[in-house]
């Protein structure tokens, strides 16, 4: 009978289940989200408990086989929650596993291929949200910010915005998945954060961004950016699809500049 | 306070808007010290107008009173439009907010001239100078020189700013001077060469003294009109390709013109932009730049302007067909770079597959080829084109291309 391993869907808890597969030897296996499973009959169902000592392993023993730039492709491909990703993952990693050294660049594959595509997408999309967060000044002086990314690129923009807003306290929150990132300008840390302990809400409220009390000159400068906005396009030249392509709709609702209601 | 900082906001924009580059990109600049800001070495665009143009910095000018009488400008002494002038401070603290809140890469300043150069570029500098050394901002900055402003203000500028420019304005001496009387070839080359001169100076330095200071990592820009005068395409690219190789500039811009006065030098009011035009000289820019080619290939006495209905390297191809088709299994990456429908990426792709097999025609459509354009151009193991009839050619492509032409001056340029 097929063996489903469910896990918890972070990250070391599918490293945890491809390292019970190779334990085990199972053949017939498919790994899958706690969240997605649907009871099966016609499996053997284990859960995983994520155990970094066992993660760790699968991970050095990825990166002792693989370049760096490869293993990027396989956190990007993870993080793009894809139906089945986690299979496509273990077809991977079996196959860059037991072939010669090279195979990770072999298109021809379905599972190289697959991850490459997946981890393309994802980093697409890093790209955009590090340009279209738009950060809001509480009245505290807290910098926040939503955002709905497809995909769960949080971890990967992380770097970026602690690197260039260093001497400011900021908070982006990923509204589709309930959690976001909070930097503190004071010991310069940033740490993951779920509704309920964000920073301005009370414990165990949901943090709605909405109802965080704005900093007086916040509404200002939101207007000032609309006017910015709206002045530097050259009528003459307006081009609707271009615009489109650069800046899909499904952006818009977070992007000031496009929000339909003003301030 | 706001309403008043709002009006000038939108008068500064506004009249900032012509100037066409917005890019962000050619620094590295690192947010040292728990600062405020950096910079990346490709930019980043953080919104796009509706033009499709990348918003990058916060474009603005200082003033657009201004002294100078020049034709082709909104902010030109004759003409009679609202005036307003951003205090120092106020544009520092518009840039710092604008920054915070994610919505820019940083500044680009320019100014209309008022009392004297150096008066305006005292103030250009000072903005800057706020920003670093007060604010310690790392983001981008791009100052604009002012025709005429004196040495010492443009060294102090290009240690506190990223990139420097001095508009061409305009592709010949003679339109210059009927255009901006004002101005002259000198007051704009002189700066330029100067800073091309200090830069490369710099550089040497930097080999044998390591900490040498920053002086505009993201080199020198400018910016011709094109369309309001008369011109050729042939000599709008020769100024452009001695720019780049006497004063090492990174980017040139080409700027359709915008008919917004009324004026008997100029194109009428309601003359449509010359848009595709600026995109035909972005691309003859790239085959300089990026594709090896030397000017005279793309534009001579016998060929002085751009074909408009399809694009220079195209052109070129059917005016050199003894050169093809390219053998893609053997040519050198020069030629293959050469090939209709190749750009860069796929030829790098290419050199580097053929080391492991012989490429067939399903190879180059997997490494990203324009394969509809290119299948005439080259030979593979498995194909062998019939020999190409431009003019039947060129019908065909029109027919394809008829239906996705979305023209941009900065973006896509070949596929
Ligand atoms: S000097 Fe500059 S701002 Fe003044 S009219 Fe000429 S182009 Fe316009």
């Amino acid at each position: 009978m097929k063996d489903l391993l469910v896990y918890d869907g972070s990250f070391p808890g599918l490293l945890t289940a491809i390292f019970d597969v190779y334990e085990r030897k199972l053949a017939d296996v498919s790994i899958v989200r706690e969240h997605l499973y649907h009871p099966d009959l016609y499996a053997t169902v284990r859960t995983i408990t994520r155990d970094t000592h066992k993660a760790t392993r699968v991970w050095q023993g990825l990166q002792k086989k693989l370049a760096t730039e490869i293993i990027d492709h396989f956190y990007k491909s993870f993080l793009s929650e894809a139906h089945n990703v986690e299979d496509t993952l273990l077809a991977f990693t079996r196959y860059v596993l037991g072939a010669p050294p090279g195979a990770e660049r072999n298109f021809a594959h379905p599972a190289v291929l697959e991850v490459m595509q997946l981890s393309k997408k994802v980093h697409r999309e890093k790209h955009r949200m590090e340009a279209f967060v738009r950060f809001q000044q509480a009245a505290d002086g807290l910098y926040t910010a939503t955002i709905e990314p497809d995909f769960n690129v949080l971890p990967l923009i992380t770097g970026h915005f602690k690197d260039r807003y260093a001497d400011q306290s900021w908070l982006i929150y990923d509204d589709k998945r309930s959690y976001g990132i909070l930097y503190n300008e004071k010991d310069g840390q940033v740490m993951e954060v779920t509704a309920g302990v964000t920073h301005s809400a009370t414990p165990g409220e949901d943090p709605d961004m909405a109802s965080i009390v704005v900093h007086d000159h916040e509404a200002a400068y939101q207007t000032l950016w609309k006017t910015y906005f709206q002045t530097t396009s050259i009528d003459v030249r307006k081009n609707k699809k271009l615009h489109l392509r650069h800046v899909p709709t499904r952006y818009w609702r977070y992007l000031t500049e496009k929000a339909m209601a003003g301030p | 306070m706001w309403e008043r900082i709002q009006e000038k906001l939108k008068i500064l924009a506004d009249a900032a808007k012509y100037d066409v580059s917005c890019s962000s990109s050619g620094s590295k600049r690192v947010n040292t010290d728990k600062g405020i800001g950096n910079t990346t070495e490709s930019g980043i665009c953080h919104s796009y107008t509706e033009d499709g143009r990348c918003v990058s910095l916060l474009k603005i000018l200082l003033t657009n009173y201004c002294l100078y009488d020049c034709a082709y400008c909104v902010s030109r002494r004759s003409n009679d439009i609202q005036r307003a002038g951003f205090t120092v401070n106020e544009v520092v603290a518009l840039t710092l907010n604008f920054y915070r809140r994610n919505y820019i890469e940083g500044l680009f300043l320019s100014s209309g001239i008022f009392k004297n150069p150096d008066y305006t570029m005292e103030r250009l500098v000072r903005v800057a100078k706020t920003l670093r050394t007060l604010h310690r901002f790392n983001g981008y900055i791009h100052l604009k020189t002012i025709p005429g402003c004196s040495e010492e203000l443009i060294l102090e500028a290009a240690t506190y700013a990223d990139r420097l420019s001095v508009n061409i304005e305009l592709p010949s001496e003679q339109s210059l001077r009927h255009l901006a009387p004002e101005k002259s070839k000198d007051s704009i080359i002189k700066p330029m060469s100067f800073l091309h001169h200090r830069i490369t100076a710099l550089a040497d330095e930097r080999k044998v003294i390591r900490h040498t200071p920053t002086f505009a990592p993201a080199g020198q820009s400018t910016q011709m009109v094109v369309g309001a005068t008369p011109e050729n395409d042939l000599q709008v690219m020769t100024i452009a390709d001695s720019l780049y190789k006497k004063f090492g500039l990174r980017r040139v811009y080409y700027s359709g013109y915008v008919p917004v006065l009324a004026d008997h030098r100029l194109p009428a009011p309601g003359t449509p932009v010359p848009m595709i035009r600026e995109n035909r000289l972005y691309q003859t820019d790239w085959l300089l730049r990026f594709y090896k080619f030397s000017l005279h290939e793309v534009l001579n006495a016998q060929n002085p302007q751009l074909d408009l209905d399809i694009d220079p390297k195209l052109s070129w191809a059917f005016r050199n067909l003894d050169q093809f088709p390219v053998d893609i299994n053997k040519a050198d990456y020069e030629m293959i770079l050469r090939v209709p429908g190749i750009g860069i990426s796929s030829a790098l792709k290419i050199i580097e597959a053929r080391r492991f097999k012989t490429l067939n025609l399903a190879d180059l459509r997997t490494l990203g080829v324009a394969f509809n354009r290119a299948k005439h151009f080259v030979y593979t193991s498995d194909n062998r084109p019939r020999e190409v009839v431009a003019a039947v050619l060129r019908q065909q492509i029109l027919q394809q291309s008829k239906y996705h032409t979305t023209l941009t001056p900065q973006m896509q340029l070949f596929t």
